[in-house]
């Protein structure tokens, strides 16, 4: 019993790690794009990193899953790692869910970027910092906050994904059998005890997630002031 | 005089305006470009730092910055920025902002070093606080360390007081008068504060709508009246004197220009120190004669060098000694003293000026 329940839980981890530290290398250059360009495809890309917040689990699953087949990105990547396909896979969960968490990511650290504004990037320049380093020694610690806060926010919409992970990983123990899937299991089985324990413990972690979250608004908003 | 100047030309195109900017600066002093909001001043500054791209040509000294060919990047370019706002990194330590450039600039010929910098502006004892612990005034001479310990060539400021109160600027004033006293750099000062230009400036860029309107030192543009320095209710001159003898009983200094002297109420200073005064126009009246019995400390013969008529009163330049070879002073009285004295150009005239202010003490 205790495995039934340890296993989703531990998995449950690892996806949202890997998928959180996925998202910072991914989405703090687009969040730095999308602060600063003057591209007018700007908002489309925007909308288009947006679109995961409205639609539905299973829409954006079904995509992913096509993409990750054996007909699509899969079937040539897939090979490369010894897969025929990345679908019910523990690499396709991590890439569907970095796609459905993307938005949780890259708005708050846009933000951050937004309202830190050029001048301090002008002032590291006049003081004979480069571009790159004026991003690692003043860009980077200013937008922390909003860093932290996507990174809290990532993890957590991973943790808590239900109806992507089921499109794209099925329900394979100690592979794609996540937290969410696992309750879903053991209602669907009337182990209710089991259901209790990982609610509950979603319940307080979720608790923590936002309080954690309004903290971090808070000190920004300090800081920017 | 390659090698001396900097020569900035820029023309372009900016938002709706279009600016148009010529001018040769000496390497040394405090140049100060003045004119109203919006002339552009400031992106003439942001050009030269190349935190704005305007074609034209920026040349500092012999190191070329910006050419048909060349743009090189801000952070490539020696020099040093103080933004209106002060724009400390609140993630760093008051220590930590003034080390950013220096220790980035490592290896730069003339090292000034930390602790001159930080003794010359005041700020030891704030070196292990947060910026968001300093009051406006502190942070802007932070501000100006952290520019001066990056080791620049050029040192530019955008309006630094013109968004601190008036108790946050009298702070801070003495030491831009320190560092024009001690440094050797040359500045360049954006500003729309006459009284700034006045007490700082050796050497004055008038703009007006993105163009030069004239550009020259200080005491010359000031006596020019076909400029607005020279035509405006605040119009006034500045003199750099000596100090020659000091009366402790009255509290009263001899200060000498050329071609003359006044009698300045001031603190205690030593003999030969260097002194700045000011003179407004309105301040001086003129007489035919040297008056008697009067309570005017400053009379001093004059010669009319040019009078301008403007509307009801009549703006005349005068140069001090008989011979009028002497400083230059404005003087403004009205048409019709002028006419019924009948005061012409080349008169010799006793001006009398009813106040004399001292703007600025010279450590040299």
């Amino acid at each position: 019993m205790t495995q039934d329940l340890w296993s989703p839980i531990w998995l449950t981890i690892q996806l949202a790690g890997v998928t959180t530290l996925a998202l910072l290398i991914i989405g703090i250059p687009i969040a730095w794009w999308l602060a600063w360009t003057p591209s007018r495809w700007r908002e489309v890309i925007a909308t288009i990193v947006a679109l995961p917040l409205v639609l539905p689990p299973t829409v954006l699953g079904f995509y992913i899953l096509v993409a990750l087949g054996p007909q699509g990105l899969g079937g040539w990547l897939g090979p490369l790692v010894g897969l025929r396909t990345f679908a019910f896979s523990f690499e396709g969960l991590v890439a569907g869910s970095v796609i459905a968490s993307l938005p949780f990511m890259v708005q708050p650290v846009r933000n951050s970027f937004e309202a830190m504004g050029r001048r301090p990037l002008e002032v590291a320049a006049t003081l004979r910092a480069s571009p790159w380093d004026a991003f690692w020694s003043v860009a980077l610690p200013l937008a922390l906050p909003g860093i932290l806060t996507g990174a809290v926010l990532a993890f957590a919409h991973t943790v808590g994904e239900f109806g992507v992970i089921l499109m794209v990983g099925g329900n394979i123990p100690g592979e794609t059998k996540v937290l969410s899937i696992a309750i879903y299991d053991f209602v669907e089985t009337l182990r209710w005890r089991e259901a209790h324990i990982l609610s509950l413990g979603m319940l307080v972690f979720s608790f923590l997630v936002i309080f954690t979250v309004s903290l971090l608004a808070r000190r920004s908003g300090r800081r920017t002031s | 005089m390659t090698g001396a100047t900097i020569d900035i030309s820029l023309d372009g195109q900016l938002g709706s305006f279009r600016l148009n900017f010529e001018a040769g600066l000496p390497m040394y002093g405090i140049s100060a470009l003045f004119g109203p909001s919006g002339c552009g001043k400031t992106s003439v500054l942001r050009a030269v730092a190349g935190l704005n791209r305007i074609p034209g040509r920026i040349v500092v000294g012999r190191e070329i910055w910006q050419d048909e060919q060349t743009f090189v990047p801000t952070h490539r370019r020696a020099l040093g920025y103080v933004f209106q706002e002060a724009s400390l990194f609140p993630h760093l330590s008051v220590r930590r902002n003034l080390t950013y450039g220096e220790a980035r600039a490592k290896g730069a010929p003339g090292h000034t070093q930390f602790d001159e910098i930080v003794e010359l502006l005041g700020i030891g004892h704030l070196v292990d606080r947060m910026p968001d612990n300093l009051s406006g005034g502190e942070r802007q001479r932070v501000a100006i360390g952290r520019a001066l310990l990056a080791q620049p060539r050029l040192l530019l400021m955008d309006e630094p007081l013109s968004a601190l109160d008036r108790m946050a600027k009298d702070e801070v004033l003495p030491y831009f008068e320190a560092l024009h006293a001690n440094l050797k750099i040359p500045i360049i000062l954006v500003t729309h504060d006459i009284s700034e230009v006045e007490r700082l400036a050796d050497h004055v860029v008038l703009m007006r709508d993105g163009r030069v309107l004239a550009s020259g030192p200080l005491s010359a543009m000031q006596v020019d009246p076909s400029l607005p320095l020279a035509a405006g209710r605040q119009a006034a001159v500045t003199l750099d004197a000596v100090l020659d003898q000091y009366d402790s009983d009255y509290g009263l200094a001899t200060l000498k220009v050329s071609g003359g002297e006044f009698l300045v109420p001031m603190e205690q200073a030593a003999r030969g120190s260097h002194q700045r005064l000011t003179i407004a126009a309105g301040d001086v009246s003129l007489a035919t004669q040297a008056p008697q019995g009067s309570t005017l400390l400053n009379s001093l013969p004059a010669r009319v060098l040019s009078a301008t008529i403007a509307g009801n009163e009549v703006i005349a330049v005068l140069g001090l000694g008989d011979d009028g070879a002497g400083s230059r002073i404005l003087s403004r009285v009205t048409r019709k003293s002028w006419e019924s004295l009948g005061f012409r150009e080349g008169q010799l005239v006793h001006a009398q000026a009813k106040s004399v202010a001292l703007v600025r003490r010279k450590s040299r």
